[in-house]
């Protein structure tokens, strides 16, 4: 039984080493067998765990209801259902937002999460103000900030006014990193 | 009958040849100092995980982990299932229990210098554990799938949203999806029932691996220093010349404090019964008003009262900060005095840690910043504040009601504290001054200028230049002549 040269072009000397070399050999390879298998492996887990944040765009045009639904110079708060929702989202594939009839075709769309963490604002008429009772962030009527720790404005839909209904562009949780419009 | 038993121990163990073991274990000497009272919180806190386990196990043969049908099936463990209320009020209740012991442990070994010279990553391993304990705590809180679990995952959004420039892929990566729906509820599940109790049952075995080979801390002394040359030949030493087995010696203590702990966790459960759920998680119920899980209270706070500017870097980068400080601890001093005595600088950290977290807690109890909602519309005018008033000044009373003043503007301890209390606003402003405070804002307070019509400011001002407490002069321009005094 002679022994093929190895790589190195060194020939082993005796059997035992040989048994050696080739044990390590077959260690080697079983240890890259399974570093590659495990790499394959991982690529479906992790893209399938990251899935949700490979689509790019999470908006679609929704109907928000005729335009009769929305008086002019008032607040209203509307509901719609999200565009992506699953069979088993239940109530939370219905989300708020606030509806503010300028005059005519002028609208202000704004999302119910505050700015600062995302708490539900709520529209007080009488002092025209959306307070949030989460860290006391307060908005104009327009969605100017007015007091607390908010660090913008509130978020604002697209909309946009076809067949005498309102639609905006809606579809995601809006926060800092990503506005709804 | 005892020699039966024996027996059948004998069989077993020539078979399972475990018997060595345990008993290595169960007699390892400790220092005799170790078997202190003060020793006893970490065994108490892995006993209170373990009922999590079991309380776990049984919740989740009921619970069902779907979005739309979560908070239903937590409705019926509380008023259906058969002692469905009391497994909730036991796991619920167990999670504080675990958190605050898994705290006072961590205080304890930080006090007495455990973490040094060479128990460095028993204490990391700890801190793995911390981190663990808290994301159960957490995610537990998200499975409670009711309006406080909704909004709490809307804040953890909001916070990842600021996340430069990848900030809106981490948003969507946490709700699984777009919006908190039906994917961030399983993928909650799945950290809170598959994830984090693997790390946690793989971190206690290693952190309990290394209680056994490096032997628990000894009791400090001032001046028995640790030196990475002399400290393990000195322990051991002690340990031979000063030391018991561990069973029973140590562990009896260990035995009656989890003992008393889960009594006083069966009575707690029973009395105070099962944590929410609250609300059902419809996001278009807006009338609520979220609040986190007593052990996040002091976060709430913090986020409501950290000047703005300084929010997000603080909120981004502060995190990683405090834990990589807390990881870095015995790398920082890992060897030099364990006691207390010698160690001011350790003290006062945990003096400060306690008392800022505690303060933030207590504040976050009645969240002073935040608006009160139904204030202006239920709050009551204290009586003696219309008594022998003019139709002006009666209408301005109104107004401040109906104007929502009052969710920010307290009367007679009634009401908002995000503002001054209206109580004596007159003896701290000027009618001019109240004017100007009204129509222009400022100092936290909205603009109403837009709002309010020179009548109805009139009247406002003319209430409010009333609010003095008898004996207390109203304030009073010092460019104007005095009013005339009546008398």
């Amino acid at each position: 039984m002679t022994p093929p040269p190895d790589e190195t072009g060194t020939s082993p000397e005796t059997t035992t080493r040989e048994t050696t070399t080739r044990r390590s050999f077959l260690f080697s390879l079983g240890i890259a067998i399974n570093a590659i298998a495990i790499a394959l492996f991982a690529i479906p887990i992790v893209g399938y765990v990251l899935s949700p944040a490979r689509r790019f765009t999470w908006l679609d045009w929704i109907p928000l209801g005729p335009l009769t639904d929305y008086p002019e110079n008032q607040t209203r708060l509307a509901e719609y259902v999200n565009p992506f929702k699953k069979a088993w989202d239940g109530e939370t594939a219905k989300i708020p937002c606030w509806v503010r009839h300028v005059a005519g075709d002028q609208f202000q769309v704004f999302a119910i999460n505050c700015t600062h963490l995302g708490c539900p604002v709520r529209w007080f008429a009488e002092s025209e103000l959306f307070m949030c009772p989460c860290h006391g962030g307060a908005f104009y009527s327009d969605g100017r900030h007015a007091s607390g720790p908010p660090p913008r404005p509130l978020y604002q839909y697209k909309y946009k006014v076809e067949a005498g209904k309102l639609w905006i562009y809606a579809g995601r949780l809006p926060t800092l990193g990503q506005p709804s419009a | 009958m005892i020699e039966r038993l024996k027996s059948i121990g004998r069989w077993l163990d020539a078979r399972l040849q475990i018997g060595e073991t345990i008993t290595e274990v169960a007699e390892h000497p400790v220092p005799r100092s170790s078997a202190s009272w003060w020793y006893i919180f970490g065994s108490a806190t892995l006993v209170v995980f373990m009922l999590q386990v079991v309380t776990g196990i049984c919740l989740a043969t009921v619970y069902t982990p779907a979005a739309d049908r979560a908070w239903d099936s937590l409705i019926y463990l509380n008023y259906q299932q058969p002692l469905g209320w009391y497994l909730r009020a036991l796991h619920g209740w167990g999670s504080n229990f675990m958190v605050a012991l898994m705290f006072i442990h961590l205080i304890q070994v930080f006090v007495f210098g455990a973490y040094k010279f060479p128990r460095e990553l028993t204490w990391v391993a700890g801190c793995v554990l911390l981190l663990c304990t808290l994301g159960m705590a957490f995610t537990g809180q998200v499975l409670r799938f009711d309006q406080n679990a909704y909004w709490g995952l809307g804040i953890g959004a909001s916070i990842a949203g600021r996340t430069p420039i990848i900030g809106f892929k981490v948003v969507d990566l946490i709700l699984g999806g777009p919006i908190i729906a039906g994917e961030t509820l399983s993928r909650f599940f799945a950290l809170h029932v598959f994830v984090i109790p693997a790390l946690l049952i793989g971190f206690v075995g290693l952190h309990l691996f290394l209680v056994l080979r490096l032997g628990i801390n000894e009791y400090p002394m001032p001046g028995r220093i640790v030196r990475r040359s002399t400290y393990l030949q000195q322990y051991q030493e002690l340990v031979h010349a000063d030391g018991e087995p561990f069973m029973p010696f140590a562990a009896q203590k260990d035995l009656v404090f989890a003992g008393l702990i889960i009594l006083a966790l069966l009575v707690v459960a029973a009395v105070e019964g099962p944590i929410g759920p609250n609300g059902q998680p419809d996001p278009t119920i807006i009338q609520t008003v979220p609040r986190p899980d007593f052990f996040f209270l002091w976060l709430f706070s913090l986020f409501a009262l950290l000047p703005p500017w300084t929010e997000t870097f603080l909120m981004l980068t502060g995190p990683v900060a405090v834990i990589g400080l807390l990881f870095a601890v015995p790398f920082i001093s890992g060897t030099g005095e364990k006691s207390w005595r010698r160690r001011p600088f350790s003290v006062v950290i945990v003096i400060l840690a306690v008392t800022m977290v505690g303060t933030l807690t207590w504040l976050g109890t009645f969240s002073p910043w935040s608006p009160v909602m139904d204030a202006w519309s239920a709050a009551p005018t204290p009586v003696d504040y219309v008594k022998g008033r003019t139709p002006l000044e009666l209408e301005g009373a109104l107004l401040v009601q109906s104007k929502q003043c009052r969710n920010c503007h307290s009367l007679g301890g009634v009401g908002g504290m995000r503002g001054p209390a209206l109580d004596d606003t007159a003896t701290r402003l000027t009618r001019d001054q109240i004017v100007r405070q009204i129509i222009q804002g400022g100092g936290n307070m909205p603009a109403y200028g837009k709002n309010l019509t020179p009548a109805e400011v009139d009247a406002i001002v003319a209430f409010l230049a009333t609010m003095h407490p008898a004996g207390e002069p109203p304030a009073r321009d010092s460019a104007r002549p005095a009013v005339p005094a009546s008398e």
